[in-house]
């Protein structure tokens, strides 16, 4: 780990002020001393945020949305009854998150803001464009086990590692920015951004901007009765998504009357598949909708390497993801959170013939 | 540092078998961890707890090529970097006595200790920066930025030239025939062909290999983990030219071994070089990713398994072919033909073997090594001959029991294996299981999958030494240079001792982790219970018979005229056999003869005629369930129930864990473990533990380990065969045959991926 | 750079003049304080060895640097038991429990195991039914490795844990 200044900021007006070039700002650190340990940046200066009064609280809004402030913990907002109550699938999908001493000390802030799990980004001494603009890919060609399958470029096929982004996408969040120009708002789908020609760019963040909050508008509460997240893990626990979907109903007199849906793992940002969702309106839920709705989000996948087993396994889960969400949110959280195994009914060890 | 540790009041445990239970004996009790206060309470030091006065970190900066040679480092930047002292490379790091790459001892393999400039696998050590804080020396070895002179590299089975190694594990031919193979395949009325692929595993014991040096003149001082400590003493007296009894080390506990810690390693060795660089005791500790490469590993293999069977499920013919590797620079190859010589009656039994050179670290042994690649190949193999037969898997393998060891003919010292499947079978249920592959489901439409394995493990016996020593308290120690990696030597050999001294376990203090104390050999082929043991038993009959020799020999001695083989030693009192009311205590026969203690030596060694006349095996099945999303294809290992045979023994409660964590790296291999090299750069791209997947919590939901009885009167003194590598085999092969059985899909590559599952 | 921390560790108040902000609460502990019950597994947050209490809560200390943790309380394995009142020499309830369940081997992941554990019966203060669901346990105690594969019986031990605290009207 590189020697850096350490600032402790007492205000926002304080903490963007200190920033300077090659600084960044610093939360729960637990993907950003992962990435200075590992040699992957070096910032020159770190600015303590975590003392800002005000940033970690979660605030129901009087328009029926709820803010949810930059450091407040996951596992915070995860155990939040109103949070639980009204948006499951992102309880669901903040516990499906790495571990429950990572979730204690994970903000939401830092979720929005945490970098690929790429193993080449990881890997200093691996070309990537995101560490070393014009330096190359060698993810392209290597393990892409865990890369992209929607809006990667010839340049970086790595994705977005967070579950908490998943439902924010799919529930319209709005991530409220500061920077020393003012505050600015920018929908979370708008927020982080496809490689293009630009790997290194991975939001819309300005420079020495840093997020407030997220805040959720008031029709996102409208989802709660039928919400899911769904990931597909190489392991039952403690694992990055090889892909993972949120999927939202409303449903009116027995037909779907709004849909949302957003994918992990298949691209550099949380993927919401708008198209995919309209064709969900006004039609039954069944099975049918949810393939003809599968097929329309992955619609315009392709595989990064010796990844398309992805985008089949994406097309199952998201109608997997559906049919989960219309069966019902579980009245509590499943023990095992977003796991395709997190079935409502105990195994009684007996074994119905197929 | 603590030699002894405080006694654990033993917790009764009523759910394990109370027929290990002897009467008045330490041996058989499920007594709780006498380490255990040490170590749930932060206090038991490991050797990366040390820190002598004046001690520095080390850090060391490793090979991000896989072949070639350094060109350059930025020494400058280092050496810059406030709080570092030294950096040590190939041109200051000190002569060795002995040249790195020279062996010639056995376990013994060529290490990298900077003597050149040259790279011969990904994560070599290439310098150690030595500085005031572990900060400092980190953030030191990461500016040295090195460049490098790469050459091609190979680190797949496909990269490279296939050889016949002269030898395979140790000392074992790569080719073994008996009968004819190609008539038995060409007479069976079944018959398959298949090919198993295993992965590349690292053993990542939670704890890295770290060194605490410290120098006193030619004298050397060191913590650091150790499976073999006299073995280590010799290794760096060898290479320091120093005399191995100049070496201390401090081993009381290992942060998990699984054969890893059996070898010194060039981190440990650099630790101690830079110690000596800087004449200032040095910290060195391998950080988790560098735990990929110069650490030792599994190396990968591909096997092919060519099986015959008669119209009633009898085998004609074993064909084992495997492909393994070593590295380019030394030979280390996994044996994993072997397994075909123990487990299944034919008459018709070939293995082979064949290697490739790979520019990565030196395998080494690796828990099962050999035995655990070689089982999940051949009880998967047994199970699509099973199935081409359309028996029931078990009936299969019943009806192929081997009544002696089939590579031999020799007859087994014991063998319980029919036991085993029974009391397996009938605890998972197996009879129910349909002979159709998915047809089961559970409540919520998941896939269910049933499978099971035949588990198999050498009883090895080594050499071992051990110091009995009863005092004019009443009280009793052990003293044995032996190792505690977490199988619970610190209990099981003071409840050895106990019974050999004929104590409470609690009056006996033990004393090992300490290469001044007697050679206790290597923990490894999950032999040093019994080889350990052994030696402790036999010092502890050898204190009882001298003790005896005082007070037969005494006219004031109750027990005078009894003769040695006329007294019996129970609660710390000498009885005579033929009139157990006549008896004294040890106390009494100590002060009397104006002892304050007695001692005798005690030793350890294979008996060369049992081994000759037998077979010497544990065994064991093990009943794998699996649960499967049928449209994700993501798998759960829901259930597993092992039972083993393997002698006696001497602590059930840590038996059992024993066979838990063997069973658990069952599932490991069988669907995590698998080091990813890129093939262009020969790096592991997964060498953390976020991608290098182990399991986890959730991933063991359910497991049961039971205990079979076994009486073995030929393996040792004490019956005792070894627990710590039997549960991953069997175990590997139960759940890919439960997979299949589940999914109707054979995946041949390990580990099962869930893509080859849509 | 001087940078003065204070922290509360184990119940004592420790005045800290760290000369380098780089300092993880892990190295900290290990390094300059003589705590090495707290242990470095893989220094990345991914092993869970590392795991203390911090202001109550579990977290991984390799990831989390001294001195943006000023002020803080920190428990570690070596204080459990006295910070929950109990006298030197006594063990808290998962201490003993991971004794008698033998949930551990090696022990090397076993005080990260621990802490993390009391942290999770203190989480579960807020959801009653938490810590009798063996399925809940195993995941939330997921973030612990433990390669010796003592998984059985660290479930067990804090279920058999928590119902003695429980049965005791204790809080973890």
């Amino acid at each position: 780990m590189n020697r850096f200044d350490y600032v402790r900021a007492a205000s926002v007006a304080e903490a963007v002020a200190a920033w300077v070039p090659g600084a960044s700002f610093l939360a729960g650190g637990t993907n950003l001393l992962d990435l200075m340990k590992g040699d992957i940046v070096r910032p020159s200066r770190l600015i303590d945020i975590t003392r800002i009064p005000g940033l970690d609280s979660i605030e129901p809004l009087a328009d029926g949305g709820l803010r949810i402030g930059a450091l407040v913990r996951n596992s915070d907002l995860a155990r939040d009854r109103h949070v639980s109550g009204t948006y499951p699938a992102l309880a669901e999908a903040l516990l499906s998150g790495a571990s429950g001493q990572l979730r204690n000390a994970a903000t939401t802030a830092g979720n929005a803001m945490q970098r690929t799990r790429c193993a080449y980004f990881y890997d200093p001494a691996s070309a990537c464009n995101k560490r070393d603009p014009g330096a190359g890919c060698d993810a392209r060609g290597g393990d892409t086990r865990l890369h992209a399958v929607l809006g990667w470029s010839a340049h970086c096929i790595a994705t977005n590692p967070s579950d908490f982004c998943v439902p924010l996408a799919a529930l319209d969040a709005v991530v409220e920015i500061a920077g020393r120009s003012g505050t600015r708002e920018v929908a979370l789908e708008a927020f982080h951004t496809l490689p293009g020609d630009h790997p290194e760019t991975e939001t819309v963040l300005e420079e020495g901007e840093m997020i407030l909050a997220v805040r959720l508008p008031p029709e996102a509460a409208g989802f709660a009765a039928h919400s899911r997240y769904l990931k597909v893990r190489e392991r039952t626990s403690y694992a990055f998504a090889v892909v993972s979907a949120a999927a939202s109903l409303r449903l009116a007199q027995g037909r779907i009357a709004e849909a949302r849906l957003a994918l992990g793992g298949v691209a550099a940002k949380p993927w919401r598949a708008r198209e995919a969702e309209r064709l969900l309106i006004g039609r039954l839920p069944d099975a049918a909708a949810w393939t003809e709705c599968a097929a329309a989000a992955l619609s315009g996948a392709h595989p990064s390497g010796d990844n398309d087993f992805k985008i089949d396994l994406a097309r199952r889960l998201v109608a997997t993801a559906f049919a989960r969400a219309a069966a019902g949110t579980p009245d509590r959280l499943p023990a095992l959170p977003a796991s395709p195994f997190a079935v409502p009914v105990v195994s009684s060890g007996v074994h119905a013939f197929a | 540092m603590p030699d002894t540790i405080p006694t654990a009041l033993p917790a009764a445990l009523p759910a394990l078998a109370p027929g290990h239970v002897r009467h008045g004996s330490s041996i058989g009790q499920p007594l709780t961890r006498r380490d255990g206060a040490l170590k749930v309470t932060g206090a038991a030091r490991f050797a990366a707890d040390n820190h002598p006065p004046g001690m520095l970190h080390a850090v060391m900066a490793v090979a991000s090529i896989a072949h070639g040679r350094v060109q350059s480092l930025d020494i400058a930047a280092a050496r810059a970097h406030p709080g570092v002292v030294e950096v040590m490379t190939s041109s200051n790091a000190p002569k060795l006595a002995r040249h790195p790459d020279q062996t010639g001892q056995p376990f013994t393999y060529k290490l990298d200790l900077l003597q050149d400039d040259r790279v011969r696998y990904a994560n070599q050590p290439i310098a150690v920066v030595i500085a005031e804080t572990l900060e400092a020396a980190t953030e030191g070895a990461l500016l040295l930025r090195p460049t490098y002179a790469a050459e091609p590299s190979s680190t797949s089975l496909d990269q490279a030239e296939r050889f016949v190694p002269d030898t395979v594990g140790v000392g074992s031919p790569p080719n073994e025939t008996s009968g004819d193979v190609a008539a038995g395949l060409a007479d069976a009325d079944s018959r398959i062909e298949a090919t198993y692929d295993t992965a590349p595993q690292y053993h990542n014991a939670m704890e890295p290999h770290a060194v605490v040096a410290r120098w006193d003149g030619d004298r050397l001082f060191l913590d650091t983990p150790s499976q073999g400590l006299s073995m280590a003493q010799a290794r760096i007296a060898g290479l320091f030219g120093i005399d191995a009894a100049d070496i201390h080390i401090e081993s009381p506990f290992l942060g998990g071994g699984f054969g890893s810690k059996g070898a010194v390693w060039a981190p440990q060795v650099l630790g101690i070089m830079a110690a000596r660089l800087v004449g200032r005791p040095v910290k060195l500790v391998t950080r988790r990713e560098q735990m990929f490469g110069p650490v030792g590993h599994r190396a990968p293999t591909r096997q092919t398994l060519r099986l015959g069977a008669d119209r009633d499920g009898h085998l004609t013919a074993v064909d084992h072919h495997t492909l393994t590797a070593s590295s380019t620079f030394d030979d280390f190859f996994e044996p994993s033909g072997r397994v075909s010589h123990t487990l299944y009656e034919t008459p018709n039994l070939r293995t082979t073997h064949e290697a490739v050179r790979l520019d990565t670290g030196t395998p080494f042994f690796m828990r099962a090594p050999g035995e655990a690649s070689g089982s999940a190949a051949l009880e998967s193999a047994v199970d699509e001959l099973a199935e081409a037969c359309g028996m029931d898997p078990l009936a299969f393998r019943i009806a192929n029991y081997a009544e002696q060891e089939p590579k031999s003919g020799k007859p087994f010292t014991s063998k319980k294996l029919r036991d085993c499947y029974a009391r397996g079978a009938e605890r998972f249920g197996w009879a129910s299981r349909p002979l159709q592959p998915r047809t089961l489901r559970d409540e919520a439409g998941l896939l269910v999958g049933w499978g099971m394995g035949t588990a198999s493990f050498p009883a090895l016996m080594m050499q071992a030494t051990a110091r009995a020593t009863l005092h004019a308290d009443g009280t009793g120690l052990i003293e044995l240079g032996a190792h505690d990696m977490g199988q619970g030597a610190w209990t099981a050999f003071a409840q050895i001792g106990a019974d050999g001294l004929g104590l409470d376990a609690a009056a006996v203090e033990l004393r090992i982790g300490n290469s001044a104390l007697p050679n206790a050999g290597m923990a490894g082929g999950s032999a040093h219970t019994a080889t350990a043991g052994s030696a402790i038993h036999d010092a502890a009959t050898a204190a009882i018979r001298a003790l005896a020799d005082l007070a037969t020999g005494d006219e004031r001695s109750a027990l005078f005229g009894a003769g040695n083989q006329g007294v019996v030693a129970r609660d710390g009192r000498l009885h005579r056999k033929d009139d157990e009311q006549r008896s004294e205590r040890y106390a009494d026969i100590l002060a009397r003869a104006g002892r304050a203690s007695l001692s005798a030596d005690g030793k350890a060694a294979p008996n060369a005629a049992n081994q000759a006349q037998y077979a010497a095996h544990a065994h064991g099945a093990v009943f794998a369930e699996v649960k499967i999303h049928p449209t994700l294809g993501q798998i759960r290992v829901t259930r597993l129930v092992g039972a083993f045979a393997a002698g006696a023994i001497i602590n059930p409660r840590l038996v059992t864990s024993q066979y838990y964590g063997g069973m658990i790296w069952g599932v490991s291999f069988a669907l995590h473990e698998h080091a990813l090299h890129d093939p262009r750069t020969g790096r592991v791209m997964n060498a953390n533990f976020a991608e290098y997947r182990v399991p986890v919590n959730a991933d063991i939901p359910d497991m049961e380990a039971i205990l079979v009885e076994e009486d073995d009167p030929y393996v040792n003194a004490l019956g005792v065969k070894g627990v710590g590598e039997i549960g991953i085999t069997g175990t590997v092969g139960a759940i890919a045959n439960a997979v299949w059985h589940a999914t109707g899909i054979r995946v041949r590559r390990l580990p099962i991926t869930l893509e080859r599952l849509l | 750079m001087s940078i003065p921390v204070a922290l509360t560790i184990n119940g004592r108040r420790h005045a800290l003049v760290l000369d380098d902000p780089r300092v993880t609460l892990l190295d900290l502990l290990r390094e300059r304080l003589d705590l090495t019950g707290t242990k470095k597994g893989c220094d990345r947050g991914q092993c869970g060895a590392c795991t203390v209490l911090l202001d109550g809560r579990r977290v991984n200390a390799c990831l989390a640097l001294a001195v943006s943790h000023d002020g803080a309380d920190i428990v570690t394995i070596e204080g459990l038991a006295e910070s929950c009142g109990l006298e030197p020499g006594q063990l808290h309830p998962v201490q003993s429990a991971f004794i008698d369940h033998d949930a551990f081997q090696c022990g090397f992941c076993t005080p990260g195991q621990i802490m993390s554990a009391v942290g999770l019966l203190r989480e579960a203060r807020s959801d009653p039914n938490l810590d009798d669901d063996p399925e809940r346990v195993r995941e939330l105690m997921s973030g612990n490795l433990c390669r010796c594969g003592a998984y059985l019986g660290i479930t067990e031990a804090i279920l058999d844990a928590s119902a003695r605290l429980r049965d005791a009207g204790a809080e973890a």
